[in-house]
């Protein structure tokens, strides 16, 4: 699959939405984020970093594995495997971390392995559903920072564990 | 007509957001659900036709929008009462209310008439933001975790339906056309690359099943359930589930065109026996009211999906049995806010005697705990008798006698803490406190109660034959 298979007003969508969205938009977004609720240290695993790096490893590998065993011509196997491999990282992520706004970097990981792989697909969609999805993801990730920041004004404390009272009696 | 309604509710939506005047929420209000019986109204006198390329008014998409055209007038009357009546209304919570109603009624209804599934896609986004303002509408800790829990599972699987949407159209590459309307996909359905097609199904399915409420991710719709307000409860667990079927449903016709037909009703029949055990398992230590109806509504959804997945008379049934259910359930729901009114409270420990205090309302939980129970008065005792039959023709006996003894669970729960609200008189209730409650706020869940036994024991022929054209493309 190369860019240039692609007609020219879905790659600047494409491009405009890499640039301004993907690079520009969201990590300032998440900056205010992090300095509005005085967030330092990211990364507060369940699991040790070693077992963490090993279990990535087996996904990357099975996935490997998995895009040998489909047999189509049509899709670049390179962009099959970093795909798949980054959307299993991205709920990996979430599954093993405290912090709620490594859950959301979980989802932004899941999201860019969707958009690799919208991109290996090739344009498919209808130009106006693409400019759609984009703003949607746009929009999903507002809304999660949004409510992140509602609860590091309610919790004071940006952690999972807090999120626990809701029970069924 | 599909665009003037669509602009015509974003209008209004964006209208209520910005307009914090009383008298001018409620004409807009109003002004959305006229716009919304009109266009069902429209989409009825032009029953399957194309209106502006992504939209056909089949014969699935005809019956679900009748269904949340009924459930909705409700849903905006007791929606008034409710926030008229809350003593932490402000301007400012009424008008975010109204707007994200509108918007989610609006997304929902497209969402059951589009025919493109990148279409579908984007409606059920929608359906999650505007869900999440309604879910967040007490603003206090407990309302904050469910609406962030809701957010986060449904942002996660509707990006499992995109990646879906992706493998379904590279299972689709070698038909040369890239058009993915479900129109389009059944007539190509003979040469759909089976094992991208075998990863596209099951990634769609995921996704939709955090919309319909049924295993793995209803855990998600059983928390914004539980914190949403009633009127907004009551349209998640009806229109919306309803939104989540129609996304499986349309292709799931696709798949059982193919020679996935089997791998695909074992795929969800799985799916819909976990969520019946799930069900019945929090069913009998559930304590909470509201909890415990959104759990009868994930029992609900398995029994659907064991309906699609034993096929034959199972599909016809398993259509019959969501429409019912949304009434039954909205109803229930409707219901619920004139119950916390009396005892301030939704755990059943602190419930009781409640046909004392409010008979009207007290009716209302008996006849609607019958109907959800598929006692025989009520329409859902066909739509289930008939899955049963569909299950047996399918020679799944054991599976069958397991369902039956689950469902004894269920109702067994669903009994207990029902006849205890109604009649048995709770500890410690200060009876000076009860507020008169007006029967006529009854009326309409009467009104849906009733409809769903008439459409249950005598479908008119219109209904049965729009059912039969909705799975005239499933094998028999």
């Amino acid at each position: 699959m190369e860019l240039s298979h692609i007609n020219t007003l879905n790659l600047i969508l494409i491009l405009l939405e890499t640039i301004i969205f993907k690079s520009v938009a969201v990590p300032l977004f998440l900056r205010y984020v992090l300095k509005r609720n005085h967030i330092t240290r990211e990364a507060e695993p369940y699991l040790p970093n070693f077992v963490s790096l090993i279990i990535t490893t087996i996904i990357v590998i099975t996935t490997i594995i998995l895009s040998n065993t489909m047999q189509e011509g049509k899709l670049d196997k390179m962009f099959f495997v970093v795909a798949l491999s980054t959307l299993f990282t991205g709920l990996y992520f979430i599954a093993s971390r405290r912090k709620i706004i490594t859950h959301v970097m979980g989802y932004l990981v899941i999201e860019n392995g969707v958009f690799v792989l919208s991109l290996a697909v090739g344009n498919e969609m209808p130009m106006l559903v693409n400019l759609g999805i984009m703003l949607d993801i746009f929009a999903s990730v507002l809304i999660l920072g949004v409510f992140l920041n509602k609860i590091g004004d309610v919790f004071k404390n940006i952690d999972v564990n807090q999120l626990t009272n809701l029970k069924d009696y | 007509m599909i665009i003037i309604y669509l602009i015509g509710s974003l209008l209004i939506g964006t209208g209520l957001f910005f307009n914090r005047k009383k008298a001018l929420n409620y004409t807009l209000i109003c002004l959305f659900l006229a716009l919304q019986c009109t266009l069902t109204i429209y989409v009825c006198c032009h029953y399957n036709e194309t209106s502006s390329s992504y939209f056909t008014f089949d014969s699935l998409g005809v019956i679900m929008l009748l269904t949340a055209t009924i459930i909705a007038i409700p849903a905006v009357f007791h929606s008034y009462i409710y926030i008229e009546e809350s003593e932490e209304m402000t301007p400012r919570s009424r008008a975010m209310y109204f707007g994200a109603l509108t918007l989610l009624i609006m997304a929902v209804s497209s969402s059951y008439l589009a025919n493109h599934i990148a279409v579908v896609w984007i409606f059920t986004e929608i359906t999650t933001l505007s869900a999440s303002a309604l879910i967040y509408h007490h603003r206090n800790k407990l309302a904050l975790e469910g609406t962030w829990k809701y957010v986060f599972i449904c942002a996660i699987s509707i990006t499992f339906v995109f990646i879906g949407i992706l493998f379904l159209s590279l299972s689709f590459a070698n038909a040369g056309s890239d058009d993915l309307s479900y129109k389009n996909l059944l007539a190509n359905s003979s040469i759909l690359n089976i094992s991208w097609l075998r990863l596209a199904f099951l990634f769609i399915f995921t996704g939709f099943t955090a919309k319909l409420g049924l295993f793995p991710m209803f855990t998600a719709g059983v928390d914004a359930k539980d914190k949403a307000p009633g009127p907004a409860a009551a349209l998640l667990s009806s229109i919306v589930m309803c939104m989540g079927f129609v996304g499986i449903f349309r292709i799931y016709v696709v798949i059982a065109n193919t020679s996935l037909l089997h791998w695909a009703s074992l795929v969800v029949g799985i799916a819909a026996f976990i969520s019946l055990f799930i069900a019945a398992v929090y069913m009998i230590k559930v304590k909470n009211i509201k909890r415990m109806m959104a759990y009868s509504s994930v029992e609900h959804m398995g029994l659907v999906m064991l309906g699609i997945a034993a096929g034959g008379i199972g599909y016809y049934a398993a259509i019959l049995h969501i429409v019912l259910h949304s009434f039954v359930k909205s109803s229930l729901f409707f219901q619920y806010n004139q119950l916390y009114k009396v005892f301030k409270n939704k755990n059943i420990y602190y419930l009781g005697n409640y046909f004392k205090y409010n008979t009207t309302g007290a009716m209302v939980v008996l006849l609607a705990f019958i109907s959800v129970t598929a006692m025989p008065p009520s329409g859902m005792f066909v739509s289930e008798f008939l899955i049963f039959r569909s299950m047996f023709e399918a020679n799944q006996l054991i599976l069958l006698l397991v369902v039956l003894l689950l469902l004894t669970f269920i109702i067994w729960a669903f009994a207990k803490n029902i006849f205890k609200i109604l009649f048995i008189p709770s500890v410690n209730f200060n009876e000076n406190t009860v507020p008169k409650i007006n029967p006529l706020r009854s009326l309409s869940q009467f009104i849906l109660l009733g409809g769903a036994a008439y459409l249950g024991l005598n479908p008119p022929m219109i209904f049965v034959d729009l059912i039969k054209n909705s799975i005239q493309f499933l094998p028999h």
